[in-house]
């Protein structure tokens, strides 16, 4: 094994080596022309993204909110279900092999016939995309979190007479919620994504996604990329927020 | 009133658990009575059934046969009337919650007011000596101190009665005497009788007024032997001829003939 890196160099290290891919494109694009057409030079993206500023900020909000939208309402739907699930049994039977059936739905599959179904003026097909995908893993990491207490925190409560509604309060809610946490970091970047490639299926025209379809038919790669950098910055702001909750969560989580 | 005086009663108590293979009798006709204050431990090899004497008297199973009775009431009622206060191997503290918000729980969980537990608070981790460590989280205890949050939790409703099943039965030798000191002190202090489970002969010889001695395959009594050191349980205790005496008449009860070379660790 090697040793840990030290602390400035765990930020450093992954800078420097963004820093030297840069510059191997640069070079490879701007000074020996060695790339296809297609791919621009980061200078040009660079320039792009200043001029366009404020519709790529504009089409980032639409997606952002999409993915938002779809993945608040998919993980609060996936919390209930989940609760109940953990409640009740037979519903637990009831619900397990329709969560695998929404697992393996193929996202592409299915969105363009909700892009259909709402018409060209709702970002309701692209909202239900990305509530889809966030549903599943909150639904999964709940249901297991609420299944984690301990048999002496069990006993405890049960010694402690404390009723049902107590003993979910100060045991089973908070032993779920660092597994609720993950389900929702695993969700954010699954909602994300799945609010983003709707776009390539129709519904209204704006959004990241439709975007950089639009910028790459016709031949503005700068511009297409400049989308792509604001598509990533979503991703990043999506998953820096989650991550950060659930580290503050899990905390004191292991005794 | 014999309620007062008799903390637990248990007349032909039994317990069958149903598996799969079959029933497995747990404990069969177990008789004892713990007075008002009595410090009784339960002592015996695994499988003998001390663990499960002791659930059923907290009512966290239930016997299959033979009456149970806390206080004078069953152990059902006794639960809810929160007559006893309970410590397990594991100290069994939520990671999420302070030492002090760990030791409050059963008195929030019965609608103590804030001002009456933070009072409460400052009273137990002062009797465990932990007043310095009230705000910490349980990860950042040791195993000894934790268990010693665990034993203040037990305490916080000034029971009448402690059940601990091997509360220190994960800790090194060191910290083990040294709580095992505390626990007479603190037993002592507050008043409450003690159903105390072991597998130490030292220990349960240490802290008792009396050692039930247990065996396995059907779980049972075979043998209750007084100790009877008063109120002298201190450190000098420990190397006295009267002490050795007490421990090898428990290893002889317990392997039920007279030890040739006690083996003392």
């Amino acid at each position: 094994m090697t040793a840990a890196l030290p602390a400035w160099a765990r930020f450093v290290a992954p800078a420097a080596v963004g820093a030297i891919l840069l510059g191997i494109w640069v070079v490879l694009v701007d000074v020996v022309h060695l790339a296809p057409r297609a791919l621009p030079s980061p200078v040009a993206v660079g320039e792009q993204l200043v001029q366009h500023w404020d519709i790529i900020l504009e089409d980032m909000g639409v997606t952002a909110t999409n993915a938002l939208v779809g993945l608040a309402v998919g993980s609060i739907l996936a919390i209930v279900l989940a609760g109940l699930a953990a409640a009740i049994r037979p519903i637990d039977g009831m619900l397990a092999p329709l969560v695998a059936a929404i697992a393996v739905v193929p996202i592409v599959a299915i969105t363009p016939i909700l892009n259909t179904m709402f018409g060209a003026s709702s970002q309701f097909g692209r909202q239900a995309v990305a509530g889809i995908a966030a549903f599943v893993p909150v639904f999964i990491n709940v249901l297991r979190g609420l299944h984690q207490t301990r048999p002496v925190h069990r006993d405890l409560l049960r010694a402690s007479a404390a009723t049902p509604w107590q003993t979910f309060r100060t045991l089973t809610l908070p032993t779920a919620l660092p597994y609720l946490m993950t389900g929702l970091r695993i969700a954010s970047s699954l909602a994300v994504i799945s609010a983003l490639v709707a776009e390539y299926f129709g519904g209204p025209s704006d959004g990241i996604g439709t975007a950089i379809a639009t910028a790459a038919k016709s031949g503005r790669a700068a511009l297409a990329f400049a989308y792509v950098a604001g598509g990533i910055a979503i991703g990043l702001v999506f998953f820096l927020v989650t991550s950060l909750l659930e580290r503050i969560v899990t905390r004191r989580s292991p005794v | 009133m014999t309620d007062e005086t008799i903390a637990v009663r248990a007349a032909g108590v039994g317990k069958v658990f149903p598996t799969k293979a079959g029933e497995v009798v747990a404990l069969t006709g177990v008789d004892l009575e713990v007075a008002a204050g009595e410090f009784v431990s339960l002592i015996g090899p695994s499988g003998c059934g001390k663990s499960t004497l002791l659930r059923l008297i907290a009512d966290l199973d239930e016997a299959t046969s033979g009456t149970l009775s806390v206080f004078g009431k069953t152990a059902h009622q006794a639960r809810l009337d929160q007559d006893y206060g309970i410590a397990f191997q594991q100290a069994g503290l939520l990671p999420w919650r302070t030492v002090g918000a760990n030791i409050a729980l059963p008195l929030e969980l019965h609608g103590v007011g804030k001002a009456d537990r933070e009072a409460r608070i400052a009273e137990l981790v002062d009797l465990v000596g932990l007043t310095d460590f009230v705000d910490r989280h349980p990860d950042q205890l040791s195993g000894g101190m934790q268990q010693r949050v665990a034993i203040a939790r037990a305490l916080a409703e000034r029971p009448r009665l402690l059940l601990m099943d091997e509360p220190f039965g994960a800790l090194d030798e060191m910290t083990r005497e040294y709580l095992q000191s505390e626990l007479a002190r603190i037993a002592a202090e507050t008043g409450a009788a003690v159903v105390f489970v072991t597998h130490s002969i030292p220990e349960a010889v240490f802290l008792s007024d009396r050692v039930v001695v247990m065996s396995p395959r059907p779980g049972r009594i075979t043998d209750i032997l007084p100790v009877d050191f008063g109120d002298a349980r201190v450190e000098g205790l420990r190397e006295s001829p009267e002490y050795f005496e007490r421990v090898t008449a428990v290893r002889e009860a317990l392997h039920g003939a007279p030890v040739e070379r006690p083996n003392e660790r």
